[in-house]
């Protein structure tokens, strides 16, 4: 960040740069991710823009990662703290295999370790602009989980971030039950997609849906929902108030 | 150049509602189950009630991140007196504990309501009741959280407690029987969530006695 600051005051200089250190608001930003547990596992959804303020920056941003053998780590909000988080866990992960002893970090640990992290920044008031979506499988258990800019972690049978949280999760609320089969769990996600997409200024049709089992971890091939315009009340929305728009 | 203002605040305040009430020989601590935050409902089955040592349970409301990290270091501090003491820590050594941990972040507060339950050295109940710079008391009952105006004045009205500056000093201690203790707060939890929006989902309850812990579950208002 650069400031262009009156030279009579010299030390200003030093201390403004010093102050610009601190995130003050996210740059490119990734909207809601929505995620739930299934029958063997975990899915989550995601779309794949990157919005610079109101402009639609980028289109192919994959905003959910693999991590580990176990865990699959989705994030909504500033893009570039997102990819530092991934070099935290690189880190985490490589040091985890070093070991060689046959353990492997779990979704509850890297939940638990990404809640610390995201804590101490809050701490220290240089936030990672980010609402992240952490969802595992290890030794047949499912687990999910969710950290908010400022530490606050919980987890749930089903999660979502940003917009999602309004218009995803009483979706989820109403129709989500224990042991969902896969396609009926796609189902369930593309119909709070969709819901975002016609509601959520942010979104763009094009998504990805990730899976994570005992197996492994799978992100599916972007691809783009169906959707309707032509309900009536579109074809000529100012019919009933005269002047308005 | 003025200085620049963080337009995020580090605070949140994830809502939630803490009783605890002190009976003869034995303690009674409840919280509802809701976290929220603004007007959004982020899980319904979320606990706030966490035991520190045998004879200590704390409850605690308000921003969840710090509730967590208080916890955290709490339960590290325990285990070390463990280990060097050779013994679990008694509620009103842990009662001072936390008022200290509270107090040491005075500048950069720990956002978090708490109330510690638990039995003393002579095995009576022991309720202590915070805010969330450390000043503490031992009270014979105590509310804190988003429901607490709501509960704090009914419990006065059904335990009123004699005046802790009369001398000799006199019990704080409720006579109620331990049935009649959580039926009160089943009641004090159902009218609380009728009024305040973040208080609801479900009740749990933990009664602390000589011989172990007990926990109920009990269904509140979803809305």
């Amino acid at each position: 960040m650069t400031f262009t600051i009156p030279i009579e005051n010299g030390d200003a200089v030093k201390i403004a740069e010093a102050e610009s250190q601190r995130t003050l608001y996210p740059y490119v930003t990734g909207t809601s991710i929505v995620a739930i547990k299934y029958k063997d596992g975990v899915l989550m959804a995601s779309d794949m823009g990157g919005s610079y303020g109101s402009t639609l920056r980028y289109k192919n941003i994959e905003r959910m990662k693999a991590i580990g053998k176990h865990s699959l780590l989705g994030a909504s909000g500033e893009i570039s703290d997102f990819q530092e988080i991934l070099r935290y866990l690189d880190e985490l992960t490589l040091n985890d295999n070093m070991w060689d002893d046959g353990n492997s970090l779990g979704p509850k640990e890297i939940h638990n370790y990404l809640t610390r992290v995201m804590y101490n920044r809050r701490n220290k008031f240089n936030p990672l602009w980010n609402t992240l979506v952490l969802g595992g499988v290890k030794n047949g258990k499912s687990y999910l989980g969710m950290v908010s800019m400022i530490g606050v972690s919980f987890e749930d049978d089903h999660v979502a971030t940003g917009f999602g949280n309004h218009l995803a999760r009483p979706i989820l609320r109403d129709e989500w039950h224990a042991d969902l089969s896969f396609e009926d769990g796609v189902k369930l996600l593309e119909k709070c997609m969709r819901v975002l997409l016609y509601r959520d200024r942010s979104a763009i049709n094009k998504l990805q849906i990730a899976k994570i089992t005992e197996e492994g971890v799978t992100v599916s091939q972007p691809y783009s929902l169906k959707t309707f315009w032509e309900f009536s009340s579109f074809h000529n929305p100012t019919a009933s108030a005269e002047g308005s728009w | 150049m003025t200085k620049q203002h963080a337009n995020w605040s580090p605070y949140d305040n994830n809502g939630g509602t803490c009783v605890a009430i002190a009976g003869s020989d034995y303690c009674v601590i409840a919280a509802d189950t809701r976290m929220s935050t603004g007007y959004s409902i982020l899980s319904r089955d979320y606990s706030k009630i966490h035991k520190l040592a045998d004879k200590a349970v704390l409850s605690s409301s308000g921003f969840q991140a710090d509730v967590k990290a208080l916890q955290k270091v709490l339960k590290s501090r325990h285990l070390i007196y463990q280990h060097q003491h050779n013994k679990q820590m008694s509620c009103p050594a842990m009662a001072q504990l936390l008022s200290n941990t509270l107090y040491f972040k005075r500048f950069f507060p720990y956002y978090a309501f708490n109330v510690l339950g638990g039995l003393d050295e002579e095995g009576k109940g022991c309720v202590f009741t915070y805010d969330a710079v450390g000043s503490y008391e031992r009270v014979g009952y105590g509310a804190q959280g988003s429901g607490s105006t709501l509960i704090m004045p009914f419990l006065d009205n059904q335990l009123k407690s004699p005046s802790p500056l009369l001398l000799p000093k006199q019990d704080s201690n409720t006579p109620l029987s331990e049935a009649e203790a959580v039926d009160l707060v089943k009641t004090v939890f159902a009218s609380a969530t009728e009024r305040d929006i973040y208080t609801g989902d479900k009740l749990e309850i933990m009664i602390l006695k000589a011989d172990g812990i007990k926990t109920e579950l009990m269904d509140l208002r979803k809305d």
